[in-house]
């Protein structure tokens, strides 16, 4: 179940460890991508704190529209539109259920239609789409986020600014399966797995 | 990292504001955006409006070419990061005079979804929006592996030829048709001398030894297709000639448009030998080059090096649209 309050504390948390991971982030994207990563969710989760200490959400669809639209309008990018695009499905999904998987899996599609990448590809989809599975089966666990993001090593990419390294994407962890990653433990944290 | 500027995290609106105010004539801002307009709204009126944009880094592309006959608006994101939805929307209202809006997209992912995002919340507001995506980065293979070609120094051409016709009166789904036919008669190959340095990184986003070159450098500095020890200029025209002789197969008596792109740290002066050497070997080759054009015009922040565009005229027209009178910051002609 995803309340006002756990939405609140798990966004809480992802943005703590933005900013934290920040260079991480950047660092991770330098050799396959373009070394922006980790500044441009920072940017995102700077607003996301300011939109949310500027009006306290009324219920968990205003929540994540207001966690969506600062990202949409912040962030810029692919992982701009991949993020913000995926808190708004999960925004109007809210509206009909606040399970976390339903909500994960309305997330992940978001994603898979606006980003046409499918598993395999060395994308953030590659950390949602067995995330969503495990909530489902009301058993994610850290480890399950670990592994997803550790998967994403020895892929070669064929989405996205990685994939003009071709064959040199395999051995780096994809950023944005990272930054996921992040978003997931940070929901695990928050206690809302379930 | 040498740069002249104050936070690097507000560059791109400090250059928004010295650009507005260095010329006002040109451009507007919108409010509370990093979009520009046109100054001469009249020029637009009646006409569909002509939008681009992408991540900023690439001066003059694209706000430098805003103005009577060529951009109505255009959207500078952050450093090498596509805008947001939001901005692209800002610029979309801006340029709509009741005749739709027509979207020059450079082909990244990031800016793919963000303008296919904007075009969502203009369909809501009824504002007919149609665009090409310009890929005319030869050094990638199109192919379902990879993103597809990139787009760089030539969409200039493209913003040429559409704001010419945009501004005789040309209608979206005219301005369509002839996106989709000139698109697949420009295309670019780039060599690089050195990276880029985007401000909040800090250091540059790949290195090369001082006597080295690579071929096929993004304007991102996405890796080229080979690394070699720096050749004199005749020789980098022959290999970027090579590559664009075999991508269209041009033969003698074929005409063409070229330009020669400065990534942002060379000098003109290199700019210009570089440009003697291509049309040496066009000459030779009885090429007709019917247009040329040289200089920093789809830069790569402080990347040293030159990207080489050549644009097959098939049709008698597209010359005449480069030729077309044209006022902007980046690109004047009577």
């Amino acid at each position: 179940m995803l309340t006002t309050d756990i939405i609140l504390t798990w966004i809480h948390n992802f943005d703590k460890k933005i900013s934290e991971k920040k260079d991480y982030l950047s660092e991770l994207d330098t050799p396959i991508g373009d070394g922006d990563h980790g500044n441009n969710l920072a940017r995102g989760a700077e607003a996301i704190e300011a939109a949310l200490n500027k009006e306290t959400p009324a219920d968990a669809t205003a929540a994540l529209r207001a966690i969506a639209m600062a990202l949409v309008s912040k962030v810029g990018g692919a992982s701009g539109a991949l993020y913000g695009t995926a808190f708004l499905e999960m925004a109007k999904t809210s509206r009909d259920t606040t399970k976390t998987a339903d909500l994960l899996a309305a997330g992940l599609a978001g994603l898979q239609k606006r980003g046409g990448a499918t598993t395999g590809e060395k994308t953030m989809i590659d950390v949602w789409a067995p995330v969503v599975i495990a909530t489902k089966g009301g058993q994610l666990t850290q480890k399950i986020i670990d592994d997803a993001v550790a998967a994403t090593k020895p892929m070669r990419a064929t989405k996205g600014r990685a994939s003009y390294v071709g064959d040199s994407s395999i051995g780096h962890l994809d950023p944005g399966a990272v930054s996921s990653g992040y978003l997931f433990t940070s929901l695990l944290e928050a206690g809302a797995a379930k | 990292m040498k740069k002249i500027m104050n936070d690097p995290k507000n560059i791109v609106a400090e250059m928004v504001e010295g650009m507005v105010r260095a010329y006002p004539q040109f451009v507007e801002r919108l409010p509370e955006t990093e979009a520009l307009v046109r100054s001469n709204k009249s020029s637009m009126t009646g006409k569909v409006g002509l939008i681009s944009g992408g991540g900023s880094g690439h001066e003059p592309t694209h706000a430098g070419f805003i103005g009577e006959g060529m951009l109505s608006a255009a959207v500078c994101g952050q450093v090498f990061t596509s805008p947001t939805p939001d901005q692209i929307y800002a610029a979309i209202k801006a340029a709509d005079q009741g005749k739709g809006v027509f979207m020059v997209i450079k082909n990244y992912s990031g800016d793919v979804m963000n303008f296919d995002m904007a075009k969502d919340m203009a369909d809501l507001d009824g504002i007919e929006v149609k665009s090409i995506t310009v890929d005319d980065d030869i050094a990638v293979e199109n192919s379902t592996f990879t993103q597809g070609r990139r787009g760089v120094a030539g969409t200039i051409f493209m913003h040429k030829v559409l704001g010419a016709a945009a501004d005789q009166g040309a209608s979206l789904t005219e301005l369509e048709t002839l996106a989709k036919k000139v698109l697949p008669n420009i295309k670019t190959i780039a060599v690089a001398l050195s990276g880029a340095t985007v401000p909040e990184v800090g250091k540059p986003g790949f290195t090369l030894a001082d006597d080295e070159l690579e071929y096929g450098v993004g304007i991102h500095g996405e890796p080229g297709y080979r690394k070699e020890k720096m050749r004199p200029s005749k020789d980098l025209v022959k290999e970027l000639l090579g590559k664009l002789k075999a991508a269209f197969n041009y033969q003698a008596g074929d005409k063409f448009a070229v330009l020669v792109n400065g990534m942002g740290a060379t000098p003109l002066m290199e700019q210009f030998v570089f440009m003697r050497d291509v049309l040496n070997q066009l000459e030779d080759e009885g090429v007709n080059v019917a247009f040329t054009k040289v200089g920093n015009y789809m830069t790569s922040s402080d990347m040293a090096g030159v990207s080489l565009t050549l644009f097959k005229l098939t049709d008698d027209s597209w010359l005449d649209n480069l030729n077309y009178p044209v006022n902007t910051i980046a690109w004047t002609q009577k």
